[in-house]
């Protein structure tokens, strides 16, 4: 998100300093699935979402690298009638917007994936216009054109102190210190304690989720396969490996672990051989986690923090800040160089939790 | 020395790819790592762990003692997933 941002900002001329505690791709953008979908279930995320697709599909045009993206579209499979039900609704208000979503029965699941056992299943949806990229080269196109474009990019450089001054902040790091008149939380998982140096509590909280990767096979498998009740996720990558996850509860919420747990490796292991038996076969070859920065309505928070001017928070993604960055960095650019503000910043406020205005988004998958 | 040098057999990253990894800024393990892919494939860097640190070293002038791995993911050789299936 920070790297996609700094790069519509420096292409406006705009003075950006990147300052990433790591190195690029160690938070979760190096470390999700690459899934880029238009399923969802309110308007908002919708309409952002086909934006950000079609950012995707001319990404190599517009930042010069390949990031290997490959539209094969996102399956989900209900187990339940009540899961079937709200597909159905999805599916409808998907269609409004022009994303060709249908419901499909399991013989079509079979046409179109016969290596999937439909026994556990009552119905899918099928969207052919989702996609997959693989996230590294992604990082590295918004970061060489960033820097092309001006930006400073600073590795290996936390932040450990904000102070505020009469006209606006002074970030330090143990390299060094940077004047900003303004500030752009965009840490992700991290970002509670970042804005907490200025004085701002953020409702978020890190939750671990992992993912894994196995020898590369033949292409076989065109869609992301997904199951709504388990959180399952699994797609076949432009080399070859299947890479997918699913949810496994972990209910510390008071840090980001990055650990790697066995009783993921036994849940995939499972969920992957009920879903398509022959994958029982396949070797796994690595796991690794990466931590979803949660929000109380599964929505994110942008925008100006309204007890600190000039500090303004980006975060809050649910899993799914990857997805959103193209599209989101595009309008945040904009509302911070006095162009028109997109209706998402006053949806996603950080205010609306006090004010109780929620509207929930049910498609929060992994 | 022939020009093409494959030092991950794996994912196909040769001498010229952790070079331009190096030109680009990146001169961590885990950087070239991301950057190259080398140590992503079956292998998962028991094979070109060691001579991409080598090719590094030469690089950049850091001495391969004081150069971190990247972190080592399990399991510790590629198995099959039904093993762990069944252990539910």
């Amino acid at each position: 998100m920070g790297l996609a941002l700094a790069y519509h900002l420096a292409r406006k001329k705009v003075r950006v300093v990147v300052l990433e505690a790591n190195h690029l791709a160690w938070g979760a953008s190096g470390r999700n699935g690459g899934g880029v979908r238009q399923q969802w279930s309110t308007e908002l995320h919708i309409r952002l979402m086909q934006e950000s697709v079609e950012i995707c599909r001319n990404f190599a045009q517009e930042i010069g690298t390949n990031v290997w993206m490959r539209q094969g579209g996102y399956l989900f499979l209900a187990r339940t009638g009540a899961e079937l039900e709200r597909m159905e609704r999805a599916v409808i208000l998907q269609n409004q917007y022009d994303v060709p979503t249908r419901l499909l029965s399991l013989d079509d699941v079979t046409s179109l994936v016969p290596e999937i056992d439909t026994g556990p299943f009552v119905g899918a949806c099928y969207n052919p216009t989702d996609a997959i990229v693989f996230p590294w080269p992604f990082l590295w196109g918004y970061a060489e054109a960033a820097a092309r474009h001006g930006a400073e990019i600073h590795t290996f450089s936390p932040v450990t102190a904000i102070e505020v001054t009469a006209n606006g902040f002074v970030v330090r790091t143990p390299k060094g210190r940077v004047r900003a008149v303004r500030v752009v939380n965009a840490a992700g998982a991290w970002s509670p304690p970042v804005a907490k140096l200025v004085g701002v509590d953020l409702p978020t909280w890190p939750t671990r989720h992992e993912i894994l990767s196995t020898e590369p096979l033949k292409p076989f498998l065109r869609p992301m396969v997904s199951v709504l009740d388990s959180g399952l996720y699994f797609s076949q990558s432009l080399r070859g490996e299947i890479v997918g996850g699913i949810t496994v509860e972990d209910h510390d919420r008071s840090q980001v672990k990055l650990g790697s747990r066995l009783a993921f490796l036994e849940a995939m292991g499972a969920g992957l051989c009920e879903v398509m038996p022959r994958l029982g076969d396949v070797k796994v070859v690595r796991q690794w986690a990466g931590p979803y920065d949660m929000s109380p309505d599964g929505s994110p928070i942008v925008g100006e923090a309204p007890v600190r001017p000039g500090f303004f928070l980006c975060c809050g993604f649910v899993g799914h800040g990857f997805m959103m960055a193209p599209v989101v960095a595009k309008y945040y650019a904009q509302h911070l160089t006095g162009g028109e503000t997109h209706p998402f910043f006053h949806r996603w406020r950080l205010g609306r939790f006090a004010e109780g205005e929620l509207e929930r988004e049910d498609m929060n998958i992994g | 020395m022939a020009r093409k040098v494959i030092l991950c057999r794996c994912e196909d990253v040769t001498a010229t790819d952790v070079a331009r990894a190096v030109k680009t800024g990146f001169s961590h393990l885990e950087e070239v790592k991301r950057y190259t892919g080398f140590g992503t494939g079956p292998c998962q860097g028991k094979e070109c762990l060691r001579g991409v640190a080598l090719a590094l070293a030469a690089l950049t002038g850091t001495p391969p003692a004081q150069m971190a791995p990247f972190t080592t993911r399990p399991p510790l050789s590629p198995t099959e997933l039904k093993y762990f299936a069944r252990r539910r």
